[in-house]
């Protein structure tokens, strides 16, 4: 117990922050604020995959393109509750992640990457081909706005219950065995881990946080989901969080989060570097050299913590 | 690292000529039936390789990266669209075209060892993944520079070739395509030539096999990795260089896309195989042209779905893509 003291202290602060920090911002802060939440969630799900499984996806916003177009559509057309089309698209993009899963068992390492990478360019394609349906382009309208305040609520209790989906399925023997796979297959088969049920499985929960976290980017953005909102480009960002946050460990994902979602705001206000491409200059720089600096990402600073605390006792 | 990764070429054949090759053999014999049989399936199988090509030297940079490093660079088009921009700058200054190539060549090869020695081998020890999100933040990095730089506006260059079009009975093929075909099969030969009969080219694809023992032996493969970025980046301007004449206009998203159809063509080959990765390229590039120019269902917006749906069937087929390798694991 008094090992995990630290750890509680820390979760209970960071949970006090969360709840307090709405009533100290603005309206647009607060919207920024919920960015962090949303990329929270998405570098969760990839995290479970890559982290924990060891299974590398490039192709996480294309389930995020499914759940904020399931999200949309289902408003549009539906006028369904906007906090219940959240379940939705964890359960559709969950169904997504697991067909996507199933082929995936025939790949690993670098083909897997870029079978995934696949996925990222041709799924944003879809609604630009079948715009009688999905509005093509212009993008999809969900039927109500929402509230700073409103994103900022939801994203963070659904980023909380994400979390702690996250912990409780990787404490116990199904994250056992999504470490046993990463670390070797074989090993992992010849102890009685059915690699097919285990890496769909990990496939399944990964797409439906990512899907989930789309539909609350899609809430983000007015309501609008378009194609451009999930391009390549998100998908490479999301993996650039999960790196900075450190795979394989669940400490770094708000750094992680935080990172992509808040530096380019910061850099734009920032004198010398305000204009968008010194934006764009500055985060590339960044990553680099966090990279060359922290290459176990920001979580790789608990286990030196954990020695440097070892070492004064 | 637990699990130790050993590549073993596949000396079990039961057929005297792999399938692989029979299947090359009957899609070359079917294109070459149908460009006899039809004037329009001729010049979009030519045009198609013109395309291919340059998909299949991009995918080649890809290819002599992946094999010494073990890792996809992603800010390889990016870096090709930077030299196009050098080229750019050059004949602002008012060099001819050719000379601009040349020069842009030399500056490439520069480039990329540059780039290794400062932002790659900090890391290349650390992880796999590390190298490759550097990358991608090269990718946002140099994307961003060029933008500061020359501006996100269009621009225009000289064309290499003119505007000739040439005509072999009914079919009318475009002096360009012709050029770029040719320019790019000298270079993709020279650089075969490089590896196969140069002592340096012996020394890197030694390092690229077994880095350890190449060590021992003497080949100094920091040095050499340096130089397969360098020859990588001038693979990728050449590349750069012949797409930008096929479609007009110089933009910083300019090899984005063809980025993309390059890693579908380096995957087809097998992502080992340098002459799997020009195969690759000009299969891509010629199927993506007839089943653009015979399936109506196929618009644009899904040329790139189509060509990773294909890719996804291969792979389905043959998980190491059409030249690559059965890994053997020892746990």
């Amino acid at each position: 117990m008094r090992r995990n003291a630290p750890a509680l202290v820390i979760v209970a602060v960071a949970v006090a922050v969360v709840v307090l920090l709405p009533f100290g911002l603005s309206g647009y802060h607060q919207g920024l604020a919920a960015d962090v939440a949303v990329f929270l969630i998405a570098i969760l799900g990839l995290n479970i995959l890559t982290g924990y499984t060891g299974q590398i996806s490039i192709g996480h916003g294309a389930f995020m393109c499914i759940g904020g177009y399931t999200t949309a559509i289902m408003s549009h057309y539906h006028d369904t509750d906007l906090i219940a089309t959240l379940p939705l698209a964890f359960a559709v993009a969950f169904a997504c992640g697991v067909v996507v899963g199933i082929p995936a068992l025939r790949f690993s390492g670098v083909y897997l990457a870029l079978a995934t990478f696949a996925l990222a360019v041709s799924v944003p394609q879809l609604p630009l081909k079948f715009s009688n349906f999905t509005g093509g382009s212009n993008g999809i309208s969900a039927s109500r706005n929402v509230s700073h305040l409103w994103l900022y609520v939801v994203s963070w209790s659904a980023a909380a219950i994400a979390y702690l989906l996250a912990w409780l399925v990787l404490r116990g023997r199904t994250g056992r065995a999504f470490r046993a796979i990463r670390d070797s297959e074989v090993a992992a088969t010849s102890s009685g881990v059915r690699l097919s049920i285990y890496k769909t499985l990990a496939f399944g929960i990964s797409a439906a946080l990512a899907g989930v976290a789309g539909a609350l980017l899609v809430l983000e953005t007015n309501g609008f989901a378009q194609p451009n909102e999930f391009s390549v480009t998100l998908s490479l960002k999301i993996l650039v969080g999960a790196a900075i946050a450190g795979l394989g460990s669940l400490w770094g994902v708000l750094a992680g989060a935080a990172f992509i979602a808040l530096l380019p705001n910061i850099s734009a206000s920032a004198p010398l570097i305000g204009s968008a491409h010194g934006q764009d200059v500055a985060f590339g720089l960044f990553v680099i050299v966090v990279m060359i600096l922290l290459p176990t990402g920001v979580a790789g600073l608990v286990p030196r913590l954990r020695r440097l605390r070892a070492g004064l006792d | 690292m637990v699990e130790l990764t050993r590549r073993l070429p596949m000396t079990m054949r039961r057929l005297p000529v792999s399938p692989v090759a029979l299947l090359l053999a009957a899609a070359c014999v079917f294109l070459v039936v149908g460009s006899l049989v039809s004037s329009i399936f001729a010049q979009q199988t030519v045009a198609g390789l013109g395309t291919g090509i340059v998909y299949g030297s991009l995918a080649l940079a890809l290819v002599l990266i992946y094999r010494a490093t073990e890792v996809i660079n992603f800010a390889q088009g990016e870096m090709a669209m930077a030299m196009v921009y050098v080229a750019y700058q050059l004949l602002l200054w008012g060099l001819s075209y050719w000379e601009a190539f040349f020069a842009t060549l030399a500056i490439a090869f520069v480039f990329g060892v540059v780039v290794q020695q400062v932002f790659i081998r900090p890391v290349q020890h650390k992880s796999v993944i590390a190298v490759v999100i550097v990358t991608v933040g090269l990718f946002i990095l140099i994307d961003g520079l060029v933008t500061w730089k020359w501006g996100a506006d269009q621009k225009f260059m000289a064309a290499p070739f003119g505007n000739r079009i040439y005509h072999i009975g009914s079919v009318s093929i475009a002096r360009q395509v012709v050029g770029t075909i040719a320019i790019t099969l000298v270079t993709v030969f020279l650089l075969w030539a490089f590896f196969r009969f140069t002592k340096l080219g012996l020394g890197m694809r030694a390092g690229a096999l077994r880095p350890a023992a190449a060590r021992l032996v003497g080949v100094r493969t920091n040095a050499l990795l340096a130089v397969g970025w360098g020859l990588a980046a001038v693979l990728g301007a050449v590349a750069g260089l012949m797409t930008e004449p096929s479609v007009y206009v110089l933009q910083p998203t300019l090899m984005q896309p063809v980025l993309l159809y390059a890693f579908a063509a380096a995957v087809l080959g097998g992502l080992e195989s340098p002459g799997g990765a020009v195969v690759g390229g000009l299969a891509l590039g010629v199927f993506l042209n007839l089943v653009g120019q015979y399936w109506g269902f196929a618009t644009s917006e899904l040329s790139l779905p189509i060509a990773f749906a294909a890719l996804l069937i291969v792979l389905l087929i043959k998980p190491t893509g059409l030249f690559g390798h059965r890994t053997v694991r020892k746990v």
